[in-house]
């Protein structure tokens, strides 16, 4: 390669380099844009759809399945917290190098990565149909236990290991046993970073709806002035047909037949990503909150 | 006293973790064997062939206990499946590779700041709410382009919406592996005079691309799994798709819409269960292909 070549092929990975960057740029806005505009749009056509009925509690209203929605979400995570959180703990602090090891965690990888539609039939045929009974929100809510006890697990372990091994090591020397030093120091420390894998799974919930057409049913028949959590029809009873934000927008898309099923699914749409926008930046505050205290 | 009552709590302690980490296992056995014992059904009950079920593409179950076998080949179903996922997969991976690199090579400040958090919500919306715009805004425009009497319904209609949905988890996973390239190499290629454009595509790409590998299979993974969405945009014919724009099913969006219209037990819903098997036993492939692709890594 003479100068005259050498200039030449500098020129021309120079114009190469300028024209990737600007290539980038454009990708990087685009899907800024694209996000930005599916956010817009769904939460700007749920409020030009509103009027005051579809908030209420009837047939067609959202309150019902707003309800549910939070009701479910909350039981699940009563449940899956304490799961994962212990699974997580019995990964970082109890499990040695080996054979179980690995299987749990190849287990968890697993589970994380099966499809939800396959959990939800999972979740019908052992919740539904072999206890013998029909769609119902418990089995739903143990179907959302399923996908939420991965997560929860990972994001503990991932907690509770990178803590360093000096707030261990204080506390052991303090004659503190192994239980108390999870309890007392670790779980402390780490409880920052679970709280947001919490709020995460929590939104992963809510979005969800394949894993529940199946176990928790389609639709709900609640009356609002019974709240005895044993009769047929209380919003209380877990063990009714109770219908999520999200499994309504499914249904007012395949099935319903109600007059104006588009303006609800719209409404339905907008609640929902209100709702996952609002769990997002709760952790994103909770993650940078937390990481500045560790860091100091 | 006290000390004794420590180590109960101690003992107690670590056989509860144990046991809760060990109920993990139980779970991923128990769906396995349920959904083993249910898929097998339609070749061990109804003495349907394993290779008509998977190669034909006559799919009329009988609905009905007793009734005699229709046929049950799932063959649209599994290619429709393979089609929008690989489709969605050459459409989603360019832009969450450059996506990546803007993040961690171009503009980590900004990148950090607004493209990492969108890419998160992205993939915080809702599988329902990606179909209910898809329906309310892509098919619309795509009948309207193509000019289709039916609406927009369609191959593609599926494939861009699972694209959108399967970008942010590539995205996330290219970026860690990106990241985790040393600083060294691309040093070593600036003092070589390279420019970042030359450095980031001879030295940062092919060092990161096990880890992108991953990325891919796992938004592949994931877009085989995905099922209401696709499900509200892709018309649900039973038939293989011709072109772009017309209509097919997959398992997913089959199992979906199918599984209640026949009670338990006939051979409709056994296929259904079938398809359900072939699904998980698909996962667990896909599984097996990361920690191969992993495994390489560390070599």
């Amino acid at each position: 390669m003479n100068d005259n070549e050498m200039l030449k092929y500098i020129a021309k990975q120079k114009k190469r380099d300028r024209i990737a960057t600007v290539v980038l740029y454009i990708i990087a806005s685009f899907f800024l844009v694209l996000l930005g505009a599916i956010i817009v749009y769904v939460i700007g056509k749920g409020i030009s759809s509103f009027i005051p009925k579809y908030a209420g509690f009837g047939k067609d209203g959202l309150g019902v399945e707003l309800f549910n929605t939070v009701y479910m979400v909350l039981l699940a995570q009563l449940i899956s917290v304490p799961l994962g959180a212990g699974a997580g703990i019995y990964m970082a602090e109890y499990a040695r190098p080996g054979k179980v090891t690995d299987t749990i965690r190849t287990c968890i990888e697993t589970l994380s990565s099966l499809p939800s539609i396959v959990l939800g039939l999972f979740g019908f045929l052992v919740f539904v149909v072999l206890c013998g009974a029909t769609w119902n929100m418990f089995a739903g809510v143990l179907t959302l236990t399923i996908i939420c006890i991965p997560l929860l697990t990972r994001v503990t372990e991932d907690a509770i290991r990178d803590i360093p091994d000096s707030y261990r090591e204080g506390s052991y020397g303090l004659g503190a046993t192994k239980w108390q030093t999870v309890t007392k120091i670790l779980l402390p420390t780490a409880k920052g970073r679970i709280v947001t894998g919490i709020i995460l799974a929590a939104g992963r919930c809510f979005s969800e709806a394949a894993a529940l057409i199946y176990t928790s049913g389609l639709t709900s028949d609640v009356s609002f002035s019974d709240w005895n959590p044993f009769s047929q029809t209380s919003p209380l009873n877990i063990f009714r047909t109770a219908d999520t934000l999200a499994v309504r927008i499914w249904y007012l898309k395949t099935a319903a037949i109600l007059p104006d099923k588009y303006e609800l699914a719209d409404m339905a749409a907008a609640l929902l990503i209100i709702l996952v926008c609002a769990f997002n930046l709760t952790a994103r505050f909770l993650k940078n909150r937390t990481s500045g205290i560790q860091s100091r | 006293m006290v000390k004794n009552s420590r180590k109960l709590q101690d003992r107690l302690g670590r056989t509860a973790v144990t046991l809760v980490g060990l109920f993990i296992v139980l779970i991923t056995i128990a769906i396995t064997l349920f959904l083993m014992w249910k898929g097998s059904a339609t070749f061990a009950d109804h003495k349907d062939s394993i290779l008509s079920f998977l190669f034909s593409s006559v799919w009329d179950p009988s609905m009905q206990h007793g009734a005699p076998n229709g046929p049950n080949g799932a063959a649209i179903f599994i290619l429709g499946s393979m089609v929008i996922s690989g489709l969605a997969l050459l459409i989603a991976t360019p832009f969450a590779v450059a996506c990546a690199i803007f993040v961690v090579e171009i503009s980590p400040r900004l990148g950090e700041k607004f493209l990492r958090p969108a890419i998160e919500l992205f993939a915080g919306i809702p599988s329902v709410v990606y179909g209910w715009v898809g329906i309310s805004v892509l098919c619309p425009f795509i009948a309207e382009v193509f000019q289709m009497p039916f609406g927009g319904e369609s191959v593609l209609a599926g494939a861009l919406v699972l694209a959108v949905m399967i970008f942010p988890t590539i995205s996330t996973v290219a970026a860690d592996a990106l990241k985790n390239v040393p600083a060294e190499y691309s040093e070593a290629a600036y003092g070589l005079g390279a420019t970042r454009w030359h450095m980031i595509k001879s030295v940062r790409l092919p060092a990161s691309m096990s880890g992108i590998l991953t990325g891919v299979i796992l938004g592949l993974s994931r877009a085989f799994g995905e099922a209401l969405a696709v499900s509200m945009v892709i018309g649900g014919r039973f038939a293989f798709p011709k072109s772009l724009l017309s209509q097919t099913s997959t398992l997913t969006t089959q199992i979906a819409s199918g599984m209640g219209s026949a009670a338990d037990g006939t051979q409709w819903t056994d296929s259904l269960w079938s398809m359900a098997l072939l699904l998980l036993l698909i996962s667990f492939a896909f599984i097996l292909l990361i920690q191969i692709v992993g495994r390489k890594k560390k070599v």
